[in-house]
């Protein structure tokens, strides 16, 4: 599914290198977690893969199902499978939520030449989804994220994911800002969506959300590459010990 | 089963504009032209020509005199120069101010006998001129209840009203909805009662012309205690090429009757500048109340700044009895000099003015719009709202005058004025005028200037729209306050152009 090799990555405006050589390989269906301490570059490889600007990639390259991720334009690499749930999801005043999801819906399906959605599908569909996530009909009329409370954002990110049906979903820090109700529901969503076709990349600080979201494989970032990937028990240990035993290991 | 009909026409038309916006990239939809034989009268304005456009409508002696008595004025008058535009001179003297196709010679007694290259132009632009369906035969199509989305429509195509459309379904309901032209001859008391009573021949430059040499244009009447049985629309089409088009609207709304009218524009794509000089003239008597929406779109040049309208436009509403009402709505999206102020004279007690507005400007387009309330009657209200979007290198300027009167005791003012901003060379001006002249009212302003944010664009890519698309949906949510004030039809046509305006904005 996802494969990046020896990604190196700097500030397009300084001279500022991000990510210094990141290999990582999510295969379909399953889930990797990245944890590491803050500055390592997690937030920074969740941009880069989704192409936002102000990065430059000085070496190396990262493929979705073979096609190389780094070339395309943002909506290109959308309609090709690639989801990023935003740390801080963006308010658009005036554009209600499901206008809004329904232009991303039919601008993915009409770049890859599929049907558009008509309106009545769209909304059975939507209806369906958000009752899964508690999402009520008065949040979906409401602009995008405008006035939304911490974890009415974060569902909606979800719900979003749940719409668009990518391949690869990457997770930022989805847990920040949300109290342990609204993670439970957010994580039930996200497990629903889990199968074997589809993977996904969640970056988090805390074991806690990986209570919730099991992953199969847990990787420690430090100083813009992998240090260290294990099971799920090493989500645990940094748990227990934070960072600092990891990385004295790995400079001696 | 006429009113089904009607909604596949509608569905049809939406769907047209839904598949220009996907097929055009960049491009004036509008941009064509239709081949059709014009006659002209010669290039350049003098009392001749004003005499010869008076005579070809065949308008009588008092008509003609007024006229002519408006041209001595402006012969006298210099152009005006406050407003922030920069365009070359105009040669006032290098424009036909009359063409017409030369198939409407004999005016066609129903939409039968004018030239189907006219109708097959209005049909290309999206207007149903549904009164076909009518002359066709479709069964009781007269007696439709008035309900649905039924719009009568007047065409003006250069110089002159090519047809309107449900006149006798109107003239039920004891509704006047005919040319300009027309009205001058079939109902004159009422043409030289109201014509010129709000927008004074001598009012300015581009009036004064308009009040010599308008060919045509809509004329309105509703009478008392009536609700216009549906919307009335006028589409106006610039044709020919180094044609000033100057048409004159008069809308009557008498005492407690309500109309809401319609307008739209749209004109070829040429490397000239085009000349557009119009007058709006709205009456407004005791509780009667009228919407007048426009969605301009004459062609807005290239992206080189060639070509495109210069629209000079005076729209002006008289609330002259208690409780009248006044909502101007506009979408500027074309021409590439846009002079507009749609006004208010709220001289009636408890009478209320609003004026929503979008003014979009890409390339090298500039815009100098706003509005004027002026407060004169006790307890009268007004509320502004200004959207302008600015991209490229255009020029997008807020002018606005919120006047109260002395006697404008316990009157109420509220503007809200924001400016978007694409790019980097672009600008976006607001200039408020605001005089009080009582202590008992209240003006408030508010003003915000925006671009559009890179992690709104961001966002939007991530989930899948193109740039265009993002800022097409971005800029819509920015304006919505003005959409929503739109009627329906034209709220879904409105949002469209906003998209196809911004075409080329980004990236």
């Amino acid at each position: 599914m996802l494969k990046i090799n020896n990604l190196h990555v700097k500030l397009e405006e300084e001279d500022k290198q991000i990510l210094k050589g990141v290999d990582l390989e999510v295969p379909a269906g399953k889930v990797h977690a990245i944890m590491g301490p803050n500055g390592s570059g997690k937030s920074t490889l969740s941009y880069v893969l989704s192409g936002r600007d102000g990065y430059e990639v000085t070496e190396g390259d990262a493929t979705l199902d073979g096609e190389e991720l780094l070339d395309m334009e943002p909506e290109e690499r959308a309609a090709a499978g690639l989801f990023l749930a935003f740390q801080y999801p963006v308010e658009i005043p005036g554009v209600g939520n499901m206008t809004f999801l329904r232009t991303a819906v039919n601008a993915q399906r009409k770049a890859r030449g599929e049907e558009e959605m008509s309106a009545a599908d769209f909304l059975k569909f939507i209806r369906a989804k958000a009752k899964d996530l508690k999402i009520d009909a008065d949040m979906l009329k409401r602009p995008v994220n405008v006035g939304f409370s911490g974890g009415e954002k974060k569902r909606n990110e979800i719900l979003q994911m749940a719409m668009l049906e990518p391949k690869m979903c990457i997770l930022d820090e989805t847990d920040s800002g949300l109290d342990v109700d609204a993670m439970k529901l957010v994580s039930e969503g996200v497990n629903a969506l889990r199968d074997e076709g589809r993977s996904f990349l969640v970056i988090t600080h805390y074991q806690r959300l990986l209570d919730h979201i099991k992953p199969d494989v847990v990787h420690i970032m430090a100083a813009g590459r992998i240090v260290k990937s294990g099971g799920p028990e090493l989500a645990l240990e940094v748990e227990h010990n934070g960072y600092a035993d990891i990385l004295a290991e790995i400079d001696a | 089963m006429a009113g089904l009909d009607e909604l596949n026409v509608k569905e049809g038309v939406e769907e047209e504009t839904v598949e220009a916006v996907k097929s055009l990239a960049g491009t004036y939809k509008y941009g064509w032209e239709t081949e059709i034989e014009m006659e002209y009268a010669p290039k350049g304005v003098n009392p001749d020509i004003v005499r010869l456009i008076s005579e070809k409508n065949d308008e009588p002696e008092w008509m003609t005199e007024w006229r002519l008595e408006a041209f001595a004025r402006w012969e006298k008058l210099d152009e005006p120069s406050w407003a922030l535009l920069n365009y070359p001179e105009i040669d006032f003297q290098d424009q036909y101010y009359y063409a017409r196709p030369k198939s409407m010679e004999e005016k066609p007694k129903s939409l039968d006998e004018v030239d189907p290259k006219l109708l097959a132009t209005y049909e290309k632009l999206g207007i149903p001129l549904k009164e076909q369906m009518i002359l066709a035969g479709v069964e009781g199509a007269e007696d439709m209840p008035a309900e649905g989305r039924k719009v009568a429509v007047d065409a003006v195509f250069d110089s002159v009203s090519v047809g309107t459309t449900f006149q006798s379904e109107l003239k039920k309901a004891g509704v006047i909805f005919c040319s300009i032209s027309e009205a001058i001859k079939e109902h004159p008391e009422l043409v030289k009662k109201y014509l010129g009573s709000v927008v004074p021949v001598s009012d300015n430059y581009y009036a004064t012309l308009n009040s010599a040499v308008f060919s045509d244009g809509s004329f309105v009447y509703i009478p008392p205690n009536t609700r216009c049985p549906m919307e009335l629309s006028t589409y106006f089409r610039i044709n020919a090429e180094n044609t000033g088009q100057f048409e004159r609207t008069l809308i009557i709304a008498d005492k407690g009757s309500y109309v809401s009218y319609l307008e739209g524009c749209t004109a070829p794509q040429r490397d000239t500048a085009q000349l557009h000089a119009a007058v709006v003239e709205i009456i407004v008597e005791e509780d009667a109340e009228v919407k007048y929406s426009t969605v301009q779109n004459w062609f807005p040049g290239d992206e080189n700044g060639k070509g495109g309208i210069y629209n000079f436009v005076t729209k002006r509403a008289d609330c002259r009895g208690d409780r009248s009402k006044v909502m101007w709505t506009q979408v500027e999206t074309g021409s590439a000099v846009t002079w507009k102020y749609p006004s208010c004279i709220l001289r009636g007690a408890e009478s209320q003015g609003e004026f929503y507005s979008i003014a979009i400007t890409n390339n090298y387009q500039q815009a100098d719009t706003g509005t004027k309330m002026v407060h004169l009657g006790r307890d009268t209200k007004s509320r502004i709202v200004s959207k302008g979007i600015s991209a490229g290198k255009a020029q997008n300027t807020y002018r606005g005058l919120v006047s109260m009167h002395p006697k404008a005791k316990n009157s109420r003012n509220y503007t809200q004025c924001d400016s978007l901003l694409i790019g980097d060379k672009c600008g976006a001006h607001t200039v408020p005028y605001i005089e009080v002249k009582n202590n008992s009212s209240r003006v408030e302003h508010e003003a915000t200037t925006s671009k559009v944010d890179e992690e709104q664009m961001f966002y939007c890519r991530q989930r899948g729209m193109d740039e265009e698309e993002a800022v097409a949906l971005i800029v819509n949510g920015f304006a919505k306050e003005v959409l929503q004030a739109l009627p329906m039809e034209f709220a879904m046509e409105a949002q469209q152009l906003v998209a196809i305006s911004l075409e080329g904005s980004v990236g």
